[in-house]
């Protein structure tokens, strides 16, 4: 009857996202009484012990011969069987890239109900219902389970992370023989680029900017947020800038605490992929641009003289 | 190589999104229908291409959906594809669109199942991935490259941080998303090819139901932009850090 929450590594870093999805499992264990177990594959340079903090008991780390660079097919198959020894009955996964392959390929396996890009605990008190977001972040949908088992994944950015004290009891399992059927051939970085759906803060030019030559500025002002670099639609067509920077409705949809929007007009599709960003700043010379309809704070004005004072007005306040 | 795209309807992207009957169904009021971009951009796209390039490929369009379904499967059959399997269903939960989708992946032998990433409705990024499950088929998501040598498929995904390349032997299935392929705008002859390929209506199979949607609610509309005048950039800085907190 335990809650099974998989813990997201990449590089051998534990992922925000994995701190998220165990403080929702530690919530909806307090709310159910089943005991919260994590499960974390391949070699983690961080400490699985301190995942304590985040309300996590029990660790089961599943040692693997062959490193890999992201999950495969037989991490899926291992949770799956794991799942299945344990009787869990709820399994937890991030909506992230890890998520979006193994939560489905283990909700077949274990024939379960599975809800994906869940925003808040479920309500228990008639049956399971959890709500997630649906119309590319316009809209919710609350969603009943009927299944014994339930695989969900948490948005990014959307459960709030509650850190306290105590270590997690880590204990090894052996990951078992099958091997993926897809083989890797090589891997690429993208260097030095923050996880865009993972960023706090996300700094995102359009149009308005009017060429690639100007991202000088708005890349400056994301080294002083300390923000991750987006765009919009059109300038990722117009190959300004690469394709993994697309906000928007066909692009990625990301939730931060803070979106800088800087010359982009609002376009619904766009809106769409930012919408569930807890505030959005709108620096547009075009006081009619639609943005500023979804926007928390303004500026009317050429983002040409506003972006330099910005990033000096926020060097200020940091040497203060 | 038979090539299996499965396709959804969805609305267009600037839709108004709205509910009735108590917010438990979708205002289709006005809506236009699309096929899900992430279907048509990348999966079918990249599909067409495979045949282009090999007119041996066959191509094949999926969608469960009702009747009303027609219009946009004939809009997708004029990028391309030769022939359309109708599968007479609502398409209500990520599961059952998955089992008839399985269901005619084990009858009709395909060696490609092609999705896109999500819809733009129902955003689950699931159904490949319970195709593959259940079909006991390799999976990889969310593919930004596929290149055919024979039966042998080199795929390039999106990994965190980075992307990886990787091969596998078909039968398989592929999630598709930007950098698979181009979009393409039908032409005339694509068009009236359409009108008369063939569209088999096929009834589902019978399965359970795992999850049931219960209501919809629309975010809560927010209270008003603060305008700060451009030179008081400053101020922008202070309301970040004192009033909103995020900095």
């Amino acid at each position: 009857m335990s809650i099974l929450v998989y813990i997201d590594i990449a590089n051998g870093k534990i992922k925000k996202a994995a701190h998220e999805v165990i403080s929702y499992g530690a919530d909806l264990s307090a709310a159910t009484g089943d005991p919260l177990i994590g499960v974390a594959i391949g070699s983690c340079q961080d400490k699985l012990e301190e995942l304590g903090s985040y309300g996590l008991t029990e660790v089961i780390h599943l040692g693997k011969e062959i490193e890999q660079n992201a999950p495969t097919e037989a991490d899926a198959w291992a949770i799956s069987a794991l799942a299945s020894e344990m009787k869990a009955k709820t399994l937890l996964f991030s909506h992230s890239l890890s998520g979006k392959l193994l939560a489905p390929l283990t909700a077949a396996s274990l024939k379960a109900g599975i809800v994906t890009g869940v925003v808040s605990q479920p309500e228990l008190n008639n049956g399971f219902s959890v709500k997630k977001s649906v119309f590319s972040g316009k809209a919710f949908a609350k969603i009943a389970i009927k299944t014994d088992v339930r695989v969900l994944t948490i948005n990014p950015n959307s459960y709030p992370v509650k850190q306290g004290s105590g270590n997690a009891t880590v204990s090894t399992k052996a990951y078992g023989t099958a091997q993926s059927r897809i083989r890797t051939i090589k891997a690429e970085k993208t260097s030095g680029a923050m996880s865009l759906t993972e960023a706090e803060i996300v700094v995102s030019a359009g149009r308005g900017l009017k060429g690639p030559e100007n991202w000088g500025m708005v890349e400056e002002l994301a080294g002083e947020l300390n923000a991750a670099l987006a765009c919009s639609r059109p300038v990722a067509d117009a190959h300004w800038r690469p394709h993994h920077e697309h906000v928007g409705q066909t692009g990625i949809a990301i939730a931060p605490n803070l979106y800088v929007a800087i010359g982009i007009s609002g376009a619904i599709q766009h809106l769409a992929g930012v919408n569930r960003s807890k505030v959005i700043v709108v620096i547009n010379k075009d006081p009619e641009a639609p943005f500023f309809k979804a926007a928390d704070y303004g500026i009317v004005g050429d983002a040409f003289e506003v972006i330099p004072q910005l990033t000096a007005a926020l060097k200020k306040v940091k040497a203060s | 190589m038979k090539i299996l795209v499965c396709i959804s309807k969805t609305p267009d992207t600037t839709a108004k999104i709205a509910f009735t009957d108590n917010n438990t169904k979708f205002d289709t009021t006005g809506v236009q229908w699309i096929v899900n971009p992430w279907d048509e951009w990348f999966a079918l796209v990249r599909a067409i291409e495979l045949k282009e390039a090999d007119p041996t490929v066959t191509v094949h369009l999926l969608t469960v959906g009702e009747a009303d379904a027609d219009p946009i499967i004939r809009k997708a059959l004029a990028l391309g594809g030769d022939e359309a399997i109708r599968i007479n269903a609502s398409p209500t939960e990520s599961q059952f669109v998955a089992h008839q989708i399985a269901a005619i992946v084990k009858d009709g032998n395909y060696d490609l199942v092609l999705t896109g990433k999500e819809t733009i409705d129902h955003n689950g990024s699931s159904v490949g991935g319970l195709v593959a499950g259940e079909t006991a088929l390799p999976f990889i998501s969310l593919a930004t490259k596929l290149v055919r040598q024979g039966s042998t498929l080199t795929i390039t995904r999106e990994i965190e941080g980075g992307q990886e390349s990787c091969e596998v032997e078909i039968p398989v299935v592929v999630s598709a998303q930007k950098g698979m392929a181009e979009a393409r705008i039908p032409n005339m002859r694509g068009i009236m090819a359409a009108r008369t390929k063939p569209l088999k209506v096929v009834e589902p199979v019978d399965t359970t139901e795992y999850t049931a949607t219960l209501q919809f609610e629309l975010p809560a509309p927010k209270s008003g932009v603060k305008l700060i005048a451009p030179d008081q950039v400053q101020e922008l800085v202070r309301l970040l850090h004192e009033e909103a907190k995020v900095i």
